[in-house]
């Protein structure tokens, strides 16, 4: 059952795997981290128009923010909130540090390929992004600064990046409530500043559920006057969609 | 702050001297080896840029990849500015500054809604320089082709508890970065309009732009 009583669709995302669909406005998913320690890594489009995408920096600069938690939204470069951050138990999701590739995966874990493991070859998130990317028409162009989720990359005084180990606790979930319809693309494979020395992405349990939408003092809305005004911009978006005046 | 260095190159050898008003666009294609410098004339002005291979334009720019691999935030002296695909597009070779940012992005119409008020859609800002220089450029180069870029002489400090602000630049007049080409690039810049945030120290100056080649 989903927190609001509702039907709820529940899906695991084992370790290695890539998963897309559209998600509607309104509809919430909620990613939980069951063994600890994971990383899923995530790119978001405008599901009617992919042309329009997530925006690291302008989630960031909007928000004063270098990393994302509960209240906070992910902007659109369009001014448009695709999804809010209801709930986290985690803490702290980075975007600031990009995903890993087949190079990455290979200095740490060995070549890792298919001939020799089968379907327990090392994928990689850029590769597994180029993989689903491709199914919806979408391909290089498309990767851009990307979420991380249950991942802390640290930030020192002068500017230096330091993975910070134990971020993600078992059982810690997050929950993104949608505000547009939006293709969301995900991987569950290393981060590559993770020094854990074998390949073993934990699975992840993902669970979409109808919810309601935001109140007017909804907090997220209510973070900051930006928010207020991002929400303004995507329901004026949606009634556009909607062909109301 | 990173250590400065400084250049011996003399620009009246420079193949290209340019300078660039606030408020513009700008592209240039590098041959690999090319030196290019760019000057803050009068302080503190935020230079929007992206790179693209040349020769393949999907393999662009990367601020992730970028900040990753040298495992810092800032970029400066001894930077490789990396592509999507993780290879050096070129190396900042001297700086004079110390400190250009990769985690601000490019001001919009729309973030400026968003930032400033819903009724300062009207003022430029640098999508609509970067879209108006692609669209001249040709070769179907869009906003698809727009990921995060780098502001050369702004100044975007984090803290270690994750807050993020535009703190006033660190730049001063005559300040320049230069880099030099890893590979054949496209050079894609705006000169940033913004007037609401002391990116510009709330005036929006002209930048010098020179191309050395191979020495």
């Amino acid at each position: 059952m989903s927190s609001s009583g509702g039907p709820e669709k529940t899906l695991v995302l084992a370790g290695g795997q890539a998963w897309s669909r559209r998600v509607r406005r309104r509809q919430v998913l909620r990613l939980t981290d069951d063994a600890g320690a994971a990383c899923v890594s995530a790119l978001l489009f405008n599901a009617d128009d992919p042309l329009e995408r997530y925006n690291m920096a302008d989630t960031l600069k909007a928000q004063f923010t270098a990393y994302l938690t509960a209240d906070r939204v992910l902007y659109s470069d369009m001014g448009r909130v695709l999804c809010s951050i209801t709930r986290d138990t985690c803490g702290w999701h980075d975007t600031i540090s990009g995903c890993g590739d087949g190079a990455t995966s290979r200095l740490r874990f060995g070549a890792g390929r298919y001939q020799e493991l089968r379907n327990d070859f090392h994928r990689n998130a850029r590769d597994n992004f180029l993989v689903e990317l491709g199914k919806h028409g979408l391909g290089r162009r498309d990767v851009v600064a990307n979420v991380n989720f249950f991942v802390r990359v640290g930030v020192d005084d002068g500017g230096g990046l330091r993975w910070i180990a134990r971020n993600s606790k078992a059982g810690a979930l997050v929950e993104l409530r949608f505000e547009m319809d939006t293709l969301v693309v995900l991987t569950n494979t290393p981060h590559p500043l993770d020094p854990k020395p074998t390949y073993g992405p934990p699975a992840v349990t993902l669970s979409l559920f109808e919810g309601p939408g935001p109140e007017s003092d909804d907090p997220c809305r209510i973070f900051r006057a930006e928010n207020e005004r991002g929400f303004a911009l995507t329901e004026a978006y949606v009634a556009e969609r909607k062909g109301v005046l | 702050m990173a250590a400065l260095s400084d250049s011996r190159l003399d620009p009246a050898q420079a193949r290209v001297d340019v300078v660039l008003a606030a408020g513009q666009g700008w592209t240039h294609e590098l041959t690999a080896g090319d030196v290019f410098r760019i000057v803050d004339l009068e302080g503190n002005q935020a230079v929007d840029t992206l790179f693209f291979n040349a020769r393949d334009t999907a393999e662009r720019y990367s601020a992730t990849e970028t900040m990753r691999a040298q495992g810092n935030i800032y970029l400066a002296t001894g930077t490789a500015l990396l592509s999507s695909e993780g290879r050096p597009l070129l190396t900042i070779a001297a700086d004079t500054c110390g400190r250009h940012d990769t985690l601000g992005g490019a001001c919009s119409a729309e973030s400026n809604q968003v930032r400033y008020g819903l009724a300062k859609k009207s003022m430029h800002n640098c999508r609509d320089s970067f879209l108006l220089a692609l669209a001249r450029h040709g070769h179907g180069l869009t906003k698809r082709d727009l990921p995060s870029n780098i502001n050369f002489f702004m100044n975007v400090p984090v803290t270690p508890k994750g807050a993020l602000t535009f703190a006033d630049g660190v730049s001063a007049p005559g300040r320049y970065v230069e880099m030099k080409a890893e590979m054949d690039v496209l050079v894609l810049i705006s000169n940033c309009p913004q007037l609401n945030n002391p990116c510009n120290a709330y005036n929006p100056t002209p930048v010098r732009l020179l191309v050395w080649p191979e020495s």
